[in-house]
């Protein structure tokens, strides 16, 4: 078979060029550690969130010293709890799960960005350094209803950060 | 009665193949109606959620969403393709369809399923209906809509199958009558193509016939959102190649003719449809990343497939700008890059292919953001994602099959294009249309405004554009859409009034050879059976432990998920028929306070 010089060349050039886009990518999955989000979370029973420990009360709980977990439940068209209230300096895991359809879960302005589907439970940590307050939207279609569904992520300064945040 | 001239020119498609030239044009007419639709749609949606007019209830945004996105990426997209396939087909293999009245049934099947999908979706806009069907083209469950789209997109679907083993047929009666010769180029990439979608639609296949429709009918309580969604995925990614395909069909064999030139490598063009076929399918959960319940492992395969997924596309960026080098050559073009100006620009077929091989460069760089698994957490779902495949289906498919169009069109019926003037316009307009809108779209993307959504404007909070202003975003993406719009609309009347042309004959168009014949190439590259062999192994190692994996941990159906009927509130806010007269009476009462 018979490829031109400039055709090789180009064909190096490409596979390079994918070689590279895949370690850099591994290389921010491994050694920087932006985790993926995975099937950690399990499931859960969609229609009786209301008897499973993790979901039956929607709240912020504290785990460790500066550590956090949420227990988040987004629905038709709203986050409970509201707002899901932080403090600074902390690293908080968000379990997020739905009793309805699929839902998005984005922190405007971050890279916390996750889908939520009835069923499974999503997991994910996000570090929180300075005080200050994030708009909580679902970016994934979910009903007629779907443009009003929004909440929000308050970061308050440690001193001021009461258990559970102030609901 | 016709001109000397005329009479000594190549025969057409039609002259040729008249009875494969009327399935080619019903089709082509078909996909025109779904882009005419879709673009009016589209308009809506961009001047919606923008804030700059909205006459509809936010509630009809997701029915008018829903029809944008089926009528634009499943009709006008696979209709055109069954068109160009036809075309294609009959004209490299030089030998009619086995059997017209076959033809006609698949092509009856698509139009029926198309029917009864747009009747579904458009029963969203009357509420007192329980006909509705706003869940969008990624249709997720456990959202429901009526028994008739899930319906309806089968039948479709089944009719492309058969619209495959047409192309089959035709070849299989070519291959008795050529025994020892190589497949023609054109038909490879048919028949490469059709088995990529074979592999496919097994996923939505599945998802549809076995969970959606029978439980859309209430003979099934519940599905398991997950599983349905990942085989929608499983689909969903080499759908956009099926899209593709057809456009990388014609860049490949018909722009280096308009161009002047010969297609720099037939054995590289095999080569490129190969790895199309093998890894377009084990990289669909590249779009559920961040999804829950499938484990990182999975996600790492999906995103190594899909970075070697570029291979091909890079691999035509070169072949095909080489093509076109080669025939400005041809034409007298010299210079590093004074070659480009003695390219055929004055033609709109050439110019418009041209503008969307520029776009698709783009959208290739926006791709490979979405496919790094890390960056994509910024973007995920954001509105980058439409700003991306608005340049990649939205203008290197688009783009390419309207400015095909101006090319085949007179092919396939003996008329001349009413106007080649605006025919030029038309696609530059749609270039500078796209360009702003697409812009728009991923910069505001990056500020995490969401896609989907009606009112992208919040109670508690607002988005912070790092550069530029958001409002300045919403109106470049209006602007943009109302040119794609005003774009689409001279591209149907410039096809409509075409029928009103005078007959002629003699307007056949002959393709130009490859430099580097099919010769060059192994003949390993002809065994579709090979290929289609290792395309199914690697659909498997990718899909049967993620699969597995979902089954396991909440079952092939999961009853704890109820399903949830999109029906639209008939009690919140004006009908929309009574809005879109209330909407034109606020036009006119806005024009009649404009003008004196």
């Amino acid at each position: 078979m018979n490829i031109h010089n400039y055709e090789k060349i180009w064909l190096m050039a490409a596979i390079l060029l994918i070689v590279g886009f895949i370690s850099t990518v591994t290389y921010g999955a491994t050694a920087v550690g932006v985790d993926m989000i995975s099937d950690d979370g399990g499931t859960v029973n969609a229609s009786a969130l209301d008897e499973d420990p993790r979901f039956s009360e929607p709240r912020v709980e504290q785990v460790g010293e500066n550590e956090y977990e949420a227990y988040v439940i987004a629905q038709q068209f709203i986050f409970r709890p509201d707002p899901i209230t932080v403090p600074a300096n902390s690293t908080v895991t968000f379990f997020v799960t739905s009793p309805d359809v699929i839902h998005g879960f984005e922190i405007v302005g971050t890279n916390a960005n996750a889908m939520v589907v009835p069923g499974q439970v999503t997991e994910l940590t996000v570090e929180f350094n300075e005080p200050g307050e994030y708009g909580l939207l679902c970016h994934e279609y979910c009903g007629a209803g779907h443009h009003t569904m929004e909440g929000s992520v308050v970061v308050q300064p440690q001193d001021e950060f009461t258990q559970g945040g102030d609901e | 009665m016709m001109s000397e001239a005329l009479e000594t020119g190549t025969p057409s498609f039609m002259d040729r193949f008249p009875q494969e030239a009327a399935v080619v044009r019903a089709s082509l007419i078909s996909s025109f109606i779904a882009l005419f639709l879709g673009a009016v749609f589209g308009l809506i949606q961009a001047l919606h959620r923008t804030d700059v007019f909205r006459f509809l209830d936010s509630q009809y945004y997701y029915t008018v969403l829903t029809a944008h996105g089926v009528l634009m990426v499943v009709s006008f997209t696979i209709f055109f393709l069954v068109g160009v396939f036809t075309w294609a087909t009959v004209r490299s293999l030089d030998r009619p369809l086995v059997d017209i009245r076959y033809t006609w049934a698949w092509y009856g099947l698509m139009a029926i399923g198309t029917l009864m999908a747009v009747v579904a979706i458009l029963g969203g806009f009357i509420p007192s209906t329980d006909i509705s069907a706003d869940v969008l083209f990624t249709f997720y469950a456990p959202m429901q809509a009526h028994p008739l789209f899930y319906g309806g997109l089968a039948i479709f679907i089944i009719g492309t199958w058969l619209a495959g083993a047409d192309y089959f047929r035709a070849w299989y009666a070519w291959k008795q009558e050529h025994p020892d010769e190589r497949i023609p180029l054109q038909t490879f990439m048919v028949l490469t193509t059709m088995l990529m979608w074979y592999i496919a639609t097994i996923g939505v296949a599945i998802a549809v016939v076995v969970f959606l429709l029978p439980w859309s009918l209430g003979l099934l309580d519940s599905v398991n959102p997950l599983l349905t969604r990942t085989l929608f995925w499983f689909w969903g990614h080499p759908v956009v190649y099926f899209w593709l395909m057809p456009a990388y069909l014609l860049w490949y064999t018909v722009l280096p003719s308009i161009s002047g030139g010969r297609l720099f490598s037939d054995p590289l063009a095999r080569v490129v449809f190969v790895l199309f076929l093998l890894l377009s399918t084990p990289v669909g959960i590249h779009h559920q990343y961040v999804d829950p319940g499938i484990a990182e492992g999975f996600k790492m395969i999906a995103m190594t497939n899909t970075m070697f997924l570029l291979l091909p596309s890079l691999l035509t960026a070169f072949t095909v700008v080489a093509s076109m080098e080669h025939g400005a050559r041809q034409r007298g073009g010299t210079g590093l890059f004074g070659w480009l100006r003695a390219l055929p620009w004055r033609n709109p077929a050439f110019t418009g292919m041209a503008l969307a091989g520029l776009m698709f460069a783009a959208g290739g760089f926006s791709g490979m953001v979405n496919a790094g698994m890390n960056i994509n957490y910024l973007v995920h779902n954001t509105i980058w994602v439409p700003g991306h495949f608005h340049l990649t289906v939205g203008t290197a498919v688009a783009l390419t099959f309207m400015a095909a169009t101006y090319w085949l069109w007179p092919q396939v019926t003996n008329k001349p294009i009413f106007s080649r003037p605006i025919a030029l316009a038309q696609v530059v307009l749609w270039f500078v249309g796209m360009a702003l809108m697409s812009n728009a779209m991923h910069v505001m993307g990056l500020f995490g405004v969401p896609r989907r959504t009606a009112e992208p404007q919040y109670q508690g909070f607002d988005f912070v554009a790092s550069f530029g202003s958001i409002t300045e975003l919403r109106m470049q993406l209006a602007l943009g859409g109302t040119l794609l719009f005003l774009s689409t609309i001279l591209f149907v009347s410039n096809i409509a009034l075409s029928t009103g042309s005078p007959r002629m004959s003699g307007l056949g168009k002959p393709l130009s050879e490859p430099l580097s014949p099919a010769a060059d190439s192994p003949k390993v590259l002809d065994n579709l059976t090979l290929w289609f062999g290792i395309a199914m192994v690697l659909v498997v190692l990718a899909y049967i432990l993620p699969l597995a994996s979902i089954i396991t941990d909440s079952g092939i159906v999961d009853p704890g998920v109820r399903p949830v009927p999109m029906l639209v509130d008939a009690a919140n806010g004006l009908g929309p028929i009574s809005a879109v007269t209330d909407a034109a009476s606020r036009v006119v009462a806005a024009v009649v306070g404009v003008v004196p």
